[in-house]
């Protein structure tokens, strides 16, 4: 570069587009979240601000940015070439952003632009070029961009021989990967640290291909990431960095990371920062991408392993790591804009041409839900199985660790502190870690393992384990202490200690377990007699704001963190009682995702518009409630009774809103309640009442509701006494708990005690309440608002499956379309009494099971539910602002139209991630497994069904169908489904029974074998062979064998890719809907259209 | 293992931080600044222009990689920016005693104690940092509980560069062009990146009347404290200016030259110390992030009518650099030397070197 400031430079207007397409994520799946939703709202409030007219995609009804107001246009249409090319004829707009909507936006992007119909229809990507994109995501033009400006890559060769295997090791250096080429599942591949090994490895690699990969192994190496912003004048700026804590290996979705980078230097961190800026330059980048490296930790060689060409998992942590709006400032860049037009959003005057200076410390956590499946593989490694994520701010980083592990909310109280995990091998663990790894570290350590020791098995980087040494070091300092009264001060505690505990994240929890309370009280109560005696001693949190510029120039920021690593509050308290805090949903799990976020952000605007000061605690980096805008006081904080009632006590608030978040603020309830918190809506004591399986149903009884014969019971001798009496099957319910051991239907012995072994872990306190399950029956749902008691708004909703299926995996219509108005009629009077009896002010839910008109209530919970965001959407009456309002005690009128008087129908569809979960059963039933849903409006039900299922993954099959339709009950289900398909030309393919079944009954089929039969043709071949178009399978009972024949089948589906149904009645109202509708009559309408 | 002298910090406007002592246990007195880098605490230690100051350093964890062996190699450090630390003092929050590197030999606490610095950690160094933001700059005293307190000492009230200048003149390598370093207190880093452009350096005191002297270009190093006591510097360059052969300066090197063409120089409230500065190029689209460490800035009104600024800060509009209209003379506020910080604009010195071909 010269020293000259009058060089030429790209033209500083650009045209402004007047309409602009962003192409949403789609249904949450793992790899592909909540972040997406940010990202994309931040995109379209980027365009907005610049009077740009916009039009969103995105079939996810539950997302923020698919509510009012924040696109002008919205299509719940599926995020695919098909659907994507016939909105832009229809709307035409003149441009498209491509980089907000995780994966499916890029690869939907790129295919529209080589089939030539961005060009065709003259719209022009934003942003970083399309060509770009494709030099990012095609491996070798990827490599080979790079060797371009000598920037090193992950390479790999391909060999034939064993010798060439040799030679080619030796020139990469050992230890290496051999991969034989064309092997799925890995077969054939390894490590070799030496020649011999290579030898002996290469040799058997061949057996399995012709072809053999050989790859240097960086497998022990750091890996660390980049966020680089340029715009279309060359500048550039990395906004952070973050440093996995787990080594390369694990993916970084699946690692604990940091941020900033802990263990570099500076020269290592800008060497890395330099190469980042350097590739991004050269490929071309407009707006946002994400580098990753390996990094030795021996010296400073370095390989890039991949780049992002979009806003990504990482990005959205580094937003909310630096308080760096990327997304939007993405959204601007790609619109013409240089970083030097932009203003640093936090502080408002200085420039956001700038990096981030951090001082504080982020660590990120991920959150597994492997227990919910059957047989999966749980062991951690380059695929991503994680569900969700928690990012905790702190300023050690033992205080931002603890606080993570909480916050993941899967019983643990920190590093330390937890019940005792069992560990077999803890070597072979700490060498093969599962989501459980942080635990193992946490017992080598307290068993004696040396920092040495564990870095040996792990590799990883000794200052993290040096870090959580200290913890423990400090948990066995307390336990010193352990005194047998509740007068610390006269047990001599030492104050000092408890700070340096605080300090390092420890909860009064963890304290209070160390310094043995449990021996003589409650754990309620030992937190309650900690907390005063730190008050007494001064040991209390600080408020500091995340302000990008480490307190540098003054900020109005209003995004705040608790730590104990300071003596002064940056936030001045006025004591107003003008706050409302809501409390947030916590990590995205299955059973509890995007939904709540959207009731969260629902209540905030309500609260602003409403003239109070809205607060959020919450601490999901994914997550729109977290985006410091949407609130007029952020606290990223743990959702804990402990560090909640700390805000309170700072905030001091008009009062708590305990119903948009899901079940975690709702079990606070009654603690909050307890401690003289106003609760808004209502009662803490009528959440227990409904919670509690008990006294709710001792209540149904005293108000004349029928309810399945149920019984609370401790003991498995009464449990097995009271299943004689009802038989099977059974639903199980465990109080308090979401999802997972919300409701599940159990048809054996076998599956029961499974079941209550996981109740029993998640709820010691409250009975299991065990029911009988009523077969073939319809659930029905009742979300609504009340205000003193009285409904004042309601949604109906109707399952497609029979009862059986969790309802967080369930096909959802709305309105009903097949209920009997007399159903109807008991429903709504039902649910009327129920919450004149409960009192209710605010949201709440009921389900119901219905038989012909026979009605039974199976739960009610005074919260909003997981499909509020549906049912408000398609009835066009958000229940979460009218419900606020109740909670606010202001005045509400009962909406003017109701679900009978819509004339289209919504269908809320269910997104399964089984082909991340190698091994897992793909069966529905026991577990909600879904990870995300989509919510589809079609003029009738079978558009509704046909858009919403295509929008979760599914294909309209071409020619060939796999059918094994199980029991008697269920093949006789399905005969209507089938003869529609032959009629329209399918060819039927069936295993033994089902075959006979339907040539019995005329309808034409070729017999397949099942793989433990000796016939051909072989269904597993059929499908290995891409032969058939889709797979309805369905299981005989909820018994699933991992060997069994249906399992083979059906994870052969899953992981060929082959669109699989394992319920009947989905399936016969999927095979109803393809063969009535054609794709092409899909009607392509904006969610404005349905009027 | 932890170690627990207590130590405090002392400030003019009368608050007291408590804090543990984690380096030499001597109580010290100085000009207490902060910086908001998040890495590279030896290049900063040891960066002269520090010299006179207390540090504080607003990133909390600090110590992580522990410190590397020091090696000089003809008269040039290998990790460091000089051969010894500069700052009187180190303020951090959470100290790691113990450290992660396979280049470090030792802990930063056991390096302080070497050195005879004092350090202490366990404070509120944000809350610090708001002080020193919103009532500027102050003195301060690093003060060990065990011994009686010290007054507090302005070290600006000295000729900081006078300090840390070397006493003789010193020949670095063997390049085709022959540069002059006027040594203000220079960061090795400016060695090392002249050295790799095929340069010769002879590195001369600050006050060194180098006229006599054969050279190709003129360089101005960077250096601690109040440029108004270097007026025997400024007088050279402005004699220098007369050759026409090119001069660059960096930091304290942009206000001495700056001085020269005749603008003035005044105290920020509390600098820019840290290595996310914005600074755009006057009348261009190109902005850098630079590392910076300076608590006086120039005003570029006042420059003379020959000359015009180069670079401008995107934060705060303060001068970042200048340039003579007609001379190959110019000058940065920040480090392209980086060193610690962002290396984005060490095309400074190609420029610097591609003007005496």
């Amino acid at each position: 570069m010269l020293l000259t400031n009058d060089q030429p430079t790209p033209a500083t207007t650009m045209k402004m587009p007047q309409k602009v397409l962003l192409l949403g994520s789609g249904a949450l799946k793992i790899g592909e979240a909540g972040e997406f939703d940010y990202s994309g709202s931040q995109a379209l409030k980027a365009l907005k601000e610049e009077g740009i007219f916009t039009i969103l995609i995105n079939p996810n009804i539950a997302t923020v940015q698919t509510s009012e107001g924040v696109a002008d246009k919205i299509y719940f249409l599926p995020v695919t070439p098909f659907f994507v090319e016939k909105v832009i004829r229809k709307e035409k707009p003149d441009a498209i952003l491509l980089a907000f909507g995780g994966q499916t936006a890029l690869n939907c992007g790129v295919a529209l632009y080589q089939s030539g119909v961005l060009e065709k229809y003259n719209v022009r990507v934003l942003g970083t070029p399309v060509q770009a994109i494709i030099d990012t995501e095609d491996r070798e033009l990827f490599v080979r961009k790079l060797d371009e400006i000598q920037v090193k890559t992950i390479k790999s060769q391909a060999v034939e021989t064993v010798e060439d295997a040799r030679r080619a090791a030796a020139g990469l250096g050992y230890p290496v990967i051999i991969r034989a080429a064309y092997a799925l599942g890995g077969l054939g591949s390894g490590f070799c640290d030496n020649e011999q090994e290579l030898d002996a490895l290469a040799e058997k690699a061949f057996a399995f291909s012709p072809q053999v990969l050989i790859e240097k192994s960086l497998k022990g190496w750091k890996e660390i990431e980049y966020e680089v912003v340029r715009d279309r004048f060359d500048n550039c700026i990395t906004v952070c960095n973050m440093e996995n804590f787990d080594p390369l290996g694990i993916h970084t979705g699946e690692s604990i990371v940091v941020a900033p980078s802990q263990t570099l230097t500076n020269n290592e961190y800008h060497k890395l920062r330099e190469l980042a800026i350097r590739i991004v330059r050269h490929i071309g980048i407009v707006g946002e991408c994400n580098v990753q490296y390996a990094f030795d930790p021996d010296s400073e060689d370095y390989r890039v392993i991949e780049v992002n060409a979009r806003l990504s998992r990482s990005s959205a942590l580094a937003s909310k790591a630096t308080g760096y709006p990327l997304a939007f400032v993405a959204a601007k860049l790609g619109l013409g804009y240089g970083l030097f037009d932009l203003k640093n959003s936090v502080t408002k005057v200085t420039s956001a041409f700038f990096e981030p200076a951090l001082d504080y410390v982020v660590c990120k956590i991920p959150r597994w839900d492997l227990g919910k499946f059957r047989g999966v593989d749980r062991e951690l490694g380059s695929s991503m199985k994680s569900v969700g994520e928690v990012m905790a701010i702190g300023r050690t980083f033992e205080e931002a660790l603890q606080k993570g592990i909480r916050m993941i909310e899967q019983g643990m109280h920190g590093f330390v502190g937890n019940r005792e995990l069992e560990i077999p091998d803890i070597d072979k663990a700490l060498h093969e870690p599962t989501d459980k790894r942080i635990f193992v570290i946490s017992k080598a350590m307290r068993a004696g393992y040396t920092i040495d020791q564990i870095h040996d098995l792990t590799k990883i980087d000794r200052w993290f384990l040096q870090r959580l040494m200290h913890i423990v070091h400090t948990m066995q300092a307390l336990e010193q202490q352990a005194i047998g009264t509740p007068d610390m001060d006269a047990a001599g505690i030492d104050p000092e200690l408890i700070r340096t505990a605080k300090k390092q994240g420890f909860s009064d929890f963890q304290i209070a377990r160390a310094l043995g309370f449990e021996r003589f009280t409650t754990p309620e109560e030992a937190m309650r007699i900690i907390r005063q005696w730190r008050k007494k001693h001064g040991i209390t949190p600080v408020v500091k704001q995340i302000d990008t510029l480490a307190a540098e120039y003054p900020a109005q920021t209003n995004y705040l963190y608790l730590t104990y690593s300071g003596s002064a509050d940056d936030v001045h308290y006025t004591g107003d009682h003008k706050s409302i805090i809501v409390l947030g949903s916590g990590a995205y799990r299955i059973g509890s995702s995007v939904e709540f976020d959207w009731c969260g952000v629902q209540a905030l605007n309500t609260i602003r518009r409403e003239g109070y000061r809205s607060v959020m605690i919450n601490y999901n980096p994914e997550t729109v409630s977290t985006d410091y805008d949407m609130c007029d006081r952020l606290y990223f904080e743990e959702l804990t009774f402990e560090r909640v009632m700390d805000i309170i006590e700072l905030e001091n608030p008009h009062g708590v809103i305990v119903s948009t978040g899901g079940q975690i603020p709702n079990n606070l309830a009654l603690r909050l309640a307890d401690c003289h918190v106003n609760i808004l809506g209502t009662s803490a004591e009528s959440i227990d009442n409904a919670e509690d399986r008990d006294k709710f149903s001792a209540m149904l009884d005293r108000i004349g509701v029928d309810q399945p014969e149920w019984s609370a019971l401790t003991n498995m001798d009464d449990v097995n006494a009271f299943i004689r009496k009802v038989g099977f099957p059974v639903l199980v319910r465990p109080s308090y708990v979401l999802s997972g051991a919300a409701m599940n239907v159990c048809s054996n012995q076998e599956e029961l005690e499974r079941f209550l072994q996981l109740a029993a872990n998640v709820s010691k306190k409250h009975p299991v309440v065990i029911s009988q399950f009523i077969e073939n029956a319809k659930e029905v749902e009742m979300d609504a608002v009340a205000q003193h008691g009285e409904i004042i708004a309601y949604a109906i909703s109707e399952h497609i499956e029979y009862a059986g299926v969790h309802s967080g995996d369930a096909t959802i219509q709305f309105p009903p379309q097949k209920l009997y108005v007399e159903t109807v009629r008991r429903i709504k009077r039902i649910s009327r009494q129920i919450a004149r009896e409960l009192d209710i002010s605010g949201p709440f839910n009921i389900q119901y099971l219905a038989r012909e008109n026979d009605i039974k209530v199976i739960e009610c919970n005074l919260r909003a539910s997981r499909s509020f965001p549906f049912v408000s959407k398609v009835l066009k009456i958000n229940l979460i602002d009218l419900a606020t309002k109740v909670m606010l005690g202001l005045p509400v009128e009962k909406p003017h139209k109701s679900l009978f008087d819509l004339d289209y129908v919504g269908v809320k569809a269910s997104q399964f991630s089984f082909n991340r979960l190698q091994k897992a059963d793909p069966v529905l039933g026991v577990d909600m497994a879904s990870t995300g849903e989509v919510g589809c409006i079609g003029d009738d039900s079978a558009a509704a069904i046909l858009t919403a299922m295509l929008s979760v993954g599914h294909r309209i099959p071409k020619h060939n169908i796999l059918l094994s339709t199980g029991a008697a009950k269920h093949k006789a289900d399905m005969l209507d489904a089938a003869r529609l398909l032959a009629k329209k030309g399918y060819k039927l393919f069936a295993t033994g029974g089902t075959s006979r079944f339907l040539t019995d009954n005329g309808v034409e089929n070729t017999l397949v074998y099942w793989p433990s039969e000796s016939g051909q043709p072989q269904a597993l071949d059929m499908l290995h062979r891409k032969e058939i178009d889709m797979v309805v399978n369905i299981p005989k009972d909820l018994t699933s064998g991992e060997l069994s024949n249906g399992y083979k089948i059906r994870r052969a589906a899953i992981d060929l890719n082959i669109p699989l149904i394992t319920n009947a009645r989905l399936a016969s109202a999927f095979i109803n809907a393809f063969c009535t509708i054609d794709m092409e009559q899909i009607a392509i309408k904006s969610w404005d259209e349905y009027k | 293992m932890q170690q627990n002298t207590p130590a405090s910090l002392r400030l003019e406007n009368g608050t007291i931080f408590q804090g543990k002592s984690f380096g030499y246990e001597k109580s010290v007195a100085g000009e207490v600044v902060f910086n908001t880098a998040m890495t590279g605490y030896p290049e900063s230690l040891t960066d002269p222009s520090y010299s006179g100051q207390i540090l504080v350093l607003t990133y909390p964890l600090i110590g992580n990689y522990g410190v590397p062996a020091d090696q000089i190699k003809n008269n040039i450090s290998m990790f460091y920016e000089s051969e010894k630390i500069h700052v009187r003092g180190v303020i951090i929050s959470d100290y790691s005693f113990e450290y992660s590197h396979w280049n470090a030999a030792k802990s930063l606490s056991d390096w302080l104690k070497e050195q005879k610095i004092a350090g202490m950690y366990g404070v509120d160094t944000r809350e610090i940092t708001r002080i020193l933001r919103e009532q500027g700059s102050m003195n301060g005293c690093l003060q060990m509980e065990s011994e009686a307190p010290i007054p507090f000492d302005d070290p600006n009230a000295v000729n900081q560069v006078d300090v840390v200048s070397c006493r003789e003149v010193i020949r670095y390598g063997n390049g085709s062009k022959k540069v002059v370093l006027v040594d203000c207190g220079v960061k090795h880093n400016i060695l090392r990146c002249l050295l790799k452009r095929d340069v010769t350096i002879l590195r001369v005191p600050w006050n060194y009347d180098f006229s006599t002297l054969q050279y190709d270009g003129l360089f101005i190093s960077n250096g601690p404290g109040n440029p108004d006591h270097c007026e025997a510097a400024v007088a050279h360059i402005r004699a220098a200016m007369n050759a026409d052969k090119p001069i660059f300066g960096i930091c304290m090197g942009n206000q001495l030259l700056s001085k020269a063409g005749g603008a003035k120089i005044y105290k920020l409230k509390y600098g820019h110390r840290g290595h996310n500065q914005p600074v755009r190029m006057l009348n261009s689209n190109r902005c850098f992030i630079t590392s910076q460490n300076h608590g006086f800035a120039v005003d570029d009104k006042t420059l003379g009518s020959e000359w015009e600024p180069l670079f401008v800060n995107m934060n705060d509009g303060t001068n970042e650099g200048i340039r003579h209209k007609s001379k190959p003379f110019f000058s940065a506020q920040f480090h392209p030397e980086a060193s610690s910080g962002p290396t984005d604009t060490e095309f400074l010195f190609d420029n610097f070197v591609e003007l005496m071909h």
